[in-house]
C-alpha cells in the first residue's frame, strides 16, 4: 500500500451488489427482462390491426391467467425496481465522483443516446405510470366517457384520439427508442460481453431494433389520429 | 593530480565461465529470520530500482524505495523502445552466452570489465524467463513461442521485443512485482521523494536525505544499505532523449560524499532522433535505429542548398555514409554514423530550417519493396514521425540528427556492484560496469534487470552478512550534518534572487558541453569548455531566479538543485575526457584518429578505468584507475571500409 | 502565432482557484502544447511571477505523467496524442484554449494543472501483477502463448496510467485503466491462475477509492492516448462476475486511499 498511510488494510470490500460492477450486471439483467416485456407487449398491441376482437381476445387470455399474471407482473415490478434504485445509486455515486465540475467540456466518442440515458429513464418512468393509470388501472382516461373494463380496443382509440395523448406517447417511445438504442447493447458489456468484430454489428442490430420498437408502438396512436384505426 | 588508492574490483579467480557461482558460493548469506530487521533503501524506480525493490522485498528484507514521480511506474526505462538481449538462441543461429559475452565487450570497445560482461550474458536467459512469468507481452510466433529480431547491427537474432514499447512492458512487469510487495508490506513507497544527500557514518552508507516534492519537507532515512539505481546523467547535455526529469543528483551527491565516479565523458550518441526545431526544444524525441536497414543517408552536395529534397537531382546528392563505408553503408555504428552526421552538418551541407539534419531517405526502398512492405516494418515510426514534423515519410525524406541518449559512465562499482562507499550499492545506468565506451542496442534494459533481479539480491545479503552494519539512528551527528547542509542547500539556492531562469543556465551548460564534449572532442576545446562551465557555475551562484518557496511543489526549485549538479558534473565530464588522450567508443578525440578519420584507441596507456574523487568544491578531482585486463576478447582495431 | 491560454491557477488545496488567461505571443506551430507551455512559464518567471505546475517527465507519449483538459477535451483534440506531443499546428492563430486540471474525486487536487493519481497504484497494488518471485519462472517458452493471444495483451497492457480515461467520462470512472490491467493479464496464461481473485480485489479497490461507475458510453477510450479498447472493460465486468460468484467467504480486504503526503512508515 501506499506510504502515506501504511496502515493496515481496514476497508471492507463492496459486495457484489455495492460494487457498480455489481450494479451494472443487476442493471444489464433486469434491463433485458424489460426489453423481453416490451417486445411481447408490442407483439400483443399490435394486433389491434388485425380486428378489435382479436385484441380484446387477447387482453382477456391475460386477465385469464390470475396468479400467473401476477407472477409475471412482479417479476416486472421488481426489474424495475432494481433498475431504478441501482441507476439512482450509480447516479449518486458518479455526482461524487466529480465534485468539481470542468468549465468546459465536450463529448468525444459518445452518441447522443448514450448520454440521454439519466433523461430517458425518468420520462420513460412517468410514462409508464401514466399509461398504467391509463389503459391498467383506468383511472386516468382523458378522451373516453368512460373506461372499459372489457373493451380494450374502445379504450386505445377513444385514448389516442385526444391529440395530446398521442403526443406524449409518441415522444416516450422515441425516449424508450434511444434508451433501448444504448441499453440493448449495453447490457451485453455491462455482463462481460464484448468483441471487436461482433460488437459493432450488435450496436448496429440494436439500433434497428430500437427502431422498429419504437415504430411498431408509434404505429397505433398515428393509427388512431390518421383514422385507420377507429 | 592521481590518487595512489588501488580499486580492486573482486573479480573471482578461476575461468570466467564460473566467476559467477563462484562468487555466489562464497557469499555470506543472511537467515530468512533476520532479513526482516534490515532496512534497505533503494532510490529510484526504473527496470534497476523497481526490479531490485521487488526482488529485495520478496526475500524478506523490509525496503523502502523512493521516485521522484508520482508513480514508480513513471521512470524513463519506460520510453525504451527496441528490445532486450538474450542469448537464448531460440532461432538456432548460432548465439550463445560467450557470443553475447563477446558482441558487448567488443562492441564497448575494449572499456569494460570481461567478469562483469560475461555475468550479464548468463543472467540474459533467466530475465526473459521471470518477465514472461511476470505477464510481460513480449511479441510471439503464430504458433506460441517467442519472437526475436536482430539490432543494432548484431549477426543473431537475440533481441526480443513487445512492439516498439519494450522497456515500458518490462517496467511495469517489475513495477508490478514491486506494487505485490508494497501490498505485502514489505516495501515502502515514498513517491515525490528525491534524494538530496547520502549519509555516510563510520565510512559506511547508512541513509539518505529526501526532499517530499510536494510538501517541501526534508526527512533523514536510515537503513543498512543504500541502492542508487537512479539512471544516467545525459541530460547535462540540456536536449537529450531522456526524461525531463531525469537528473543526476543522488550520483552526484554520492560523489560528493565518497564515492568514486568512473568514466563520466563516456556518452552515447544515437544517430537517429527527431532534428531540433527551435530555441524552445524540451526535448529530443528517438527513432529507433531498425529505421537504417532500408532508409539512405544523404545530404546535398552543395553548401546551403534550400531547394526541397525532391527537388535535388540524384547527382548532386551525397550518400555520404555509403560513399565512405561502402562495406557497411547506411548501417555502420551508432557512433561512426553520428560523428558523420555532425561533419556534414558542419560543412554547413545540414538541412531543414536550423542545418542540423540529414535526410534519411525510404524512396529507393519503397520503390524496391512497395509502400505495404514499408509500412508493415516501420509504420508506428512513421506514424510517430508524422506526429510531430507533420511531414509525411513515405514522400518525403525523414530529417534525423543524432542525440544524447545514454551514459556509459556512471559510480564506479566493483563485481559486487558495491561503490568504495561501503554499503553503497548502484544499479542499471548510474554505474559504469559493463558497457564501456560505446553500449550496443537491446543491452540496456538487459542490465538493468539484471542488476536488479539476479545481482542485487545475493550481494546485498553478503554485505550485510560479513559487515554487519551496527545500529545507527537518525539522530546521529552525521545524520543531523546531512539534513542541516541539505537545508542550507535549498535556501541558498532559493536566497540568489538573480535575473536568470533555470532554464536558460541548463541551456547555455547544454550547449556548452555538446559543442565541446559531444560527437567529437579536441584538447583545446574541452579546455575552453572547462573554463566556460566554471563560469557558468560562478554566474548560477549569484544569478539565478528561484520564484515561489520550498514549502510546496516548486519545479523550478527542484530543477534547480539538479542543474547546480549537471554543471559541476558537466565539468568532469570535460577533465575526463581531456585526460583520456584516445579515441574508443562514444568518445572521439579529433587529435586521435587513423589516417581514414575512425577512432584510435591506445591500449598501451588508456586501457583502465578512469574513476574520479571528489576532493572539494575548489579542488581538482582525483583520478584513481583500475587496469582492464582482455583474457578472453583479444582488443582490436574496428573497421567498416 | 498568437494564442491565449486560459489556466486553471491554485497553488494548493486549501485555497481557492481560478482561471487566470495569459497571452502567448510566439507560438511556433512545431512547439508541443508543453514546450509552449515551457515559454509561458520562462516569461513568468522573469516577470516575477509563480510559473504554472504541470506534470512531465518523458515527453514523449509513454510515461503517463502528463495530462490536462484542453477547451474540454483530454490530452486535446488530437486522437492518440498526450498533451507532450500534441503541436500546436492542430490550433489556429488567436485561439483561445482552457487549460483545467484532471477533475476527479479520487485525484486529489495537488497544484495548478498537477493531481494526485496514487489511486491507479493502489488498484495495482491490490492485484495487478502475476505472484511470482525472481527466480521461479520456468522457460519462456515452456508455455506457449498465440501470436493473436499476445497481440491483445499488448493492446491492453499498452495504457500509461495517464488518467486521461478518469477525466474524461462523466461519471469519473476507473473502468477502463482497471480493466486494461484484468484483460492483459487475464488473457495470458501466466495470469490465469489469479483471473478471478484478481478482478475482485481490483474492482474492490477501484470501488473504495470512490471512483464513479462505467455507463458503457466509450468517452475513456476516445481519449485513451493508447486507444485501449472498450472491451477491457466487459473483460473486467466478466472475470468480476466470475469471481464473486465463485469467491468462497475469504474475506477480501481493501486499501485505504491516502489523501495527504506526510508519509508514516510502519
Amino acid at each position: 500500500m501506499s506510504a502515506a498511510v501504511a496502515g493496515p488494510h481496514t476497508n471492507r470490500a463492496p459486495s457484489f451488489w455495492q460494487s457498480t460492477n455489481g450494479k451494472k450486471a443487476v442493471m444489464a439483467v433486469t434491463g433485458a427482462i424489460l426489453f423481453l416485456f416490451i417486445i411481447g407487449h408490442l407483439l400483443g398491441n399490435l394486433q389491434i390491426f388485425e380486428s378489435r376482437e382479436r385484441l380484446n381476445t387477447y387482453s382477456h387470455f391475460l386477465k385469464s391467467l390470475g396468479e400467473l399474471l401476477w407472477i409475471v407482473r412482479g417479476v416486472l415490478i421488481l426489474a424495475v425496481v432494481l433498475h431504478i434504485v441501482a441507476t439512482v445509486q450509480l447516479a449518486l455515486r458518479n455526482r461524487k465522483a466529480r465534485p468539481i465540475a470542468y468549465a468546459k467540456k465536450k463529448s468525444v466518442n459518445s452518441s447522443y443516446a448514450d448520454r440521454t440515458m439519466y433523461w430517458s429513464g425518468p420520462i420513460i418512468l412517468a410514462f409508464v405510470i401514466f399509461h398504467l393509470l391509463e389503459f391498467t388501472a383506468g383511472t386516468l382516461h382523458p378522451g373516453a366517457a368512460a373506461f372499459s373494463e372489457h373493451d380494450v380496443y374502445y379504450n386505445v382509440v377513444s385514448g389516442f384520439s385526444v391529440w395530446w395523448v398521442s403526443a406524449w406517447y409518441i415522444f416516450s417511445m422515441i425516449l424508450l427508442g434511444f434508451h433501448l438504442r444504448h441499453g440493448i447493447w449495453s447490457m451485453f458489456q455491462s455482463v462481460g460481453i464484448n468483441h471487436p468484430r461482433h460488437t459493432p454489428l450488435l450496436k448496429q442490430a440494436a439500433l434497428w431494433i430500437a427502431i422498429l420498437i419504437t415504430a411498431g408502438y408509434i404505429s397505433i396512436p398515428v393509427s388512431v389520429l390518421a383514422g385507420w384505426v377507429r | 593530480m592521481t590518487g595512489t588508492m588501488k580499486l580492486d574490483a573482486g573479480i573471482p579467480s578461476g575461468p570466467i565461465e564460473q566467476a559467477w557461482d563462484k562468487a555466489r558460493f562464497d557469499m555470506k548469506l543472511v537467515n530468512p529470520a533476520n532479513k526482516r530487521r534490515h532496512t534497505l533503501l533503494v532510490v529510484g524506480s526504473g527496470l534497476a530500482g523497481a526490479s531490485a525493490s521487488a526482488t529485495l522485498g520478496e526475500l524478506g528484507y523490509n525496503v523502502k524505495c523512493f521516485c521522484f514521480q508520482d508513480s514508480p511506474r513513471r521512470a524513463h526505462s519506460i520510453a525504451a523502445q527496441g528490445g532486450i538481449n538474450a542469448a537464448k538462441n531460440y532461432q538456432n543461429d548460432g548465439d550463445s552466452i560467450y557470443r553475447l559475452f563477446y558482441d558487448t565487450v567488443k562492441g564497448g570497445d575494449f572499456r569494460s570489465r570481461e567478469a562483469n560482461v560475461y555475468r550479464l550474458a548468463q543472467n540474459s536467459v533467466h530475465i526473459i524467463d521471470q518477465c514472461v512469468a511476470q505477464g510481460v507481452p513480449f511479441a510471439r510466433e503464430y504458433g506460441g513461442s517467442l519472437e526475436n529480431r536482430s539490432f543494432g547491427g548484431a549477426q543473431v537474432s537475440r533481441t526480443f521485443y513487445a512492439r516498439g514499447q519494450t522497456g515500458q512492458q518490462l517496467l511495469l512487469g517489475a513495477y508490478q512485482a514491486l506494487e505485490r510487495q508494497v501490498d505485502a508490506g514489505q516495501v515502502t513507497m515514498f513517491p515525490r521523494s528525491e534524494m538530496l544527500d547520502l549519509i555516510v557514518i563510520d565510512g559506511q552508507a547508512r541513509g539518505i536525505v529526501a526532499r517530499n516534492l510536494i510538501t517541501g519537507q526534508l526527512s533523514v532515512h536510515m537503513a543498512d544499505a543504500v541502492i542508487l539505481a537512479t539512471g544516467g546523467y545525459g541530460n547535462v547535455y540540456y536536449l537529450s532523449t531522456n526524461a525531463k526529469g531525469s537528473n543526476a543528483t543522488a550520483i552526484w551527491r554520492a560523489y560528493k560524499r565518497g564515492a568514486l565516479f568512473a568514466n563520466p565523458c563516456f556518452t552515447q550518441i544515437h544517430p537517429t532522433c527527431i532534428p531540433v526545431s527551435g530555441d524552445y526544444q524540451s526535448k529530443l524525441t528517438l527513432m529507433s535505429e531498425s529505421l537504417r536497414n532500408d532508409g539512405r543517408i544523404w545530404v546535398p552536395k552543395k553548401k546551403g542548398d534550400k531547394r526541397r529534397p525532391n527537388e535535388i537531382p540524384e547527382d548532386e546528392r551525397d550518400y555520404y555514409l555509403e560513399r565512405k563505408y561502402p562495406a557497411f553503408g547506411n548501417l555502420v555504428p551508432r557512433d561512426v554514423a553520428s560523428r558523420n552526421a555532425k561533419a556534414v552538418c558542419d560543412e554547413g551541407r545540414g538541412v531543414g530550417e536550423t542545418g542540423l539534419g540529414v535526410y534519411l531517405d525510404f524512396s529507393d526502398a519503397i520503390r524496391r519493396l512497395g509502400e505495404q512492405t514499408i509500412r508493415e516494418r516501420y509504420g508506428n515510426l512513421f506514424d510517430m514521425y508524422q506526429r510531430i514534423t507533420d511531414e509525411d515519410p513515405y514522400k518525403v525524406p525523414m530529417r534525423i540528427y543524432p542525440a544524447i541518449h545514454y551514459t556509459m559512465g556512471g559510480l564506479w562499482v566493483d563485481y559486487q556492484l558495491q561503490s568504495t562507499i561501503p554499503g553503497l550499492f548502484v544499479l542499471g545506468e548510474a554505474n559504469f560496469s559493463d558497457h564501456g565506451a560505446n553500449r550496443l542496442g537491446a543491452s540496456a534494459l538487459m542490465q538493468g534487470l539484471s542488476d536488479g533481479y539476479f545481482i542485487i539480491p545475493y550481494t546485498v545479503g553478503n554485505y550485510l552478512a560479513s559487515a554487519k552494519p551496527a545500529k545507527v539512528t537518525g539522530s546521529h551527528p552525521e545524520a543531523l550534518a546531512a539534513f542541516a547542509a541539505t537545508q542550507q542547500g535549498i535556501a541558498k539556492l532559493l536566497a540568489i534572487k538573480g535575473k536568470r531562469t533555470v532554464d536558460s543556465f541548463h541551456r547555455e551548460l547544454g550547449k556548452i558541453v555538446w559543442d565541446d564534449c559531444g560527437m567529437s572532442r579536441t584538447a583545446a576545446g574541452l579546455k575552453e569548455a572547462i573554463g566556460k562551465i566554471r563560469a557558468l557555475r560562478e554566474e548560477f551562484w549569484q544569478n539565478l531566479n528561484v520564484p515561489g518557496s520550498s514549502d510546496d511543489l516548486n519545479q523550478s526549485l527542484e530543477k534547480a538543485a539538479r542543474v547546480a549538479d549537471f554543471i559541476e558534473l558537466g565539468e568532469l565530464m570535460c577533465i575526463d575526457a581531456l585526460e583520456r588522450n584516445e579515441s574508443c567508443g562514444g568518445h572521439f578525440r579529433e587529435e586521435y584518429q587513423t589516417p581514414e578519420g575512425e577512432a584510435q584507441r591506445d591500449d598501451q596507456h588508456y586501457s583502465y578505468v578512469a574513476a574520479w574523487g571528489y576532493t572539494g568544491s575548489a579542488n581538482p578531482p582525483e583520478l584513481y584507475k583500475e587496469p582492464l585486463e582482455f583474457a578472453y576478447v583479444h582488443p582490436s582495431q574496428r573497421s567498416y571500409k | 502565432m498568437k494564442l491565449k491560454l486560459t489556466i486553471w491557477r491554485q497553488k494548493n488545496p486549501g485555497t481557492k482557484g481560478k482561471f487566470v488567461t495569459y497571452p502567448v505571443n510566439d507560438v511556433n506551430p512545431e512547439m508541443s502544447m508543453l514546450e509552449c507551455l515551457d515559454v509561458l512559464n520562462e516569461s513568468l518567471i522573469e516577470r516575477g511571477e509563480e510559473p504554472v505546475a504541470f506534470e512531465h517527465d518523458c515527453r514523449e507519449g509513454i510515461c503517463g505523467s502528463c495530462g490536462f483538459m484542453i477547451s474540454g477535451v483530454a490530452h486535446g483534440p488530437q486522437p492518440a496524442t498526450t498533451v507532450c506531443q500534441l503541436t500546436m499546428r492542430h490550433f489556429k492563430d488567436g485561439d483561445e484554449l482552457v487549460l483545467e486540471p484532471w477533475r476527479s474525486a479520487s485525484f486529489p487536487f495537488v497544484k495548478d494543472l498537477v493531481v494526485d493519481r496514487r489511486a491507479f497504484d493502489r488498484i495495482i497494488q491490490s492485484g495487478g501483477y502475476v505472484s511470482v518471485s525472481t527466480g521461479n519462472a520456468p522457460d519462456g517458452n515452456d508455455i506457449p502463448v498465440g501470436k493473436e493471444i499476445a497481440d491483445r495483451a499488448m493492446d491492453a497492457a499498452a495504457c500509461i496510467g495517464c488518467g486521461a480515461c478518469v477525466a474524461a467520462c462523466p461519471n469519473g470512472s476507473a473502468a477502463l485503466f482497471t480493466g486494461a490491467k484484468i484483460a492483459h493479464l487475464g488473457i495470458l496464461p501466466q495470469g490465469k491462475p489469479e483471473q478471478d481473485r484478481r478482478a475482485v480485489r481490483m474492482v474492490a479497490q477501484m470501488h473504495t477509492e470512490g471512483f464513479g461507475s462505467c455507463t458503457n458510453i466509450g468517452e475513456c477510450t476516445g481519449v485513451c492516448p493508447k486507444e485501449i479498447p472498450l472491451e477491457v472493460i466487459a473483460r473486467m465486468n466478466r472475470d468480476y462476475l466470475f469471481g464473486a460468484w465463485t469467491e468462497r467467504s475469504e474475506v477480501i480486504n481493501t486499501i485505504a486511499p491516502a489523501t495527504d503526503w506526510n508519509f508514516r512508515e510502519k
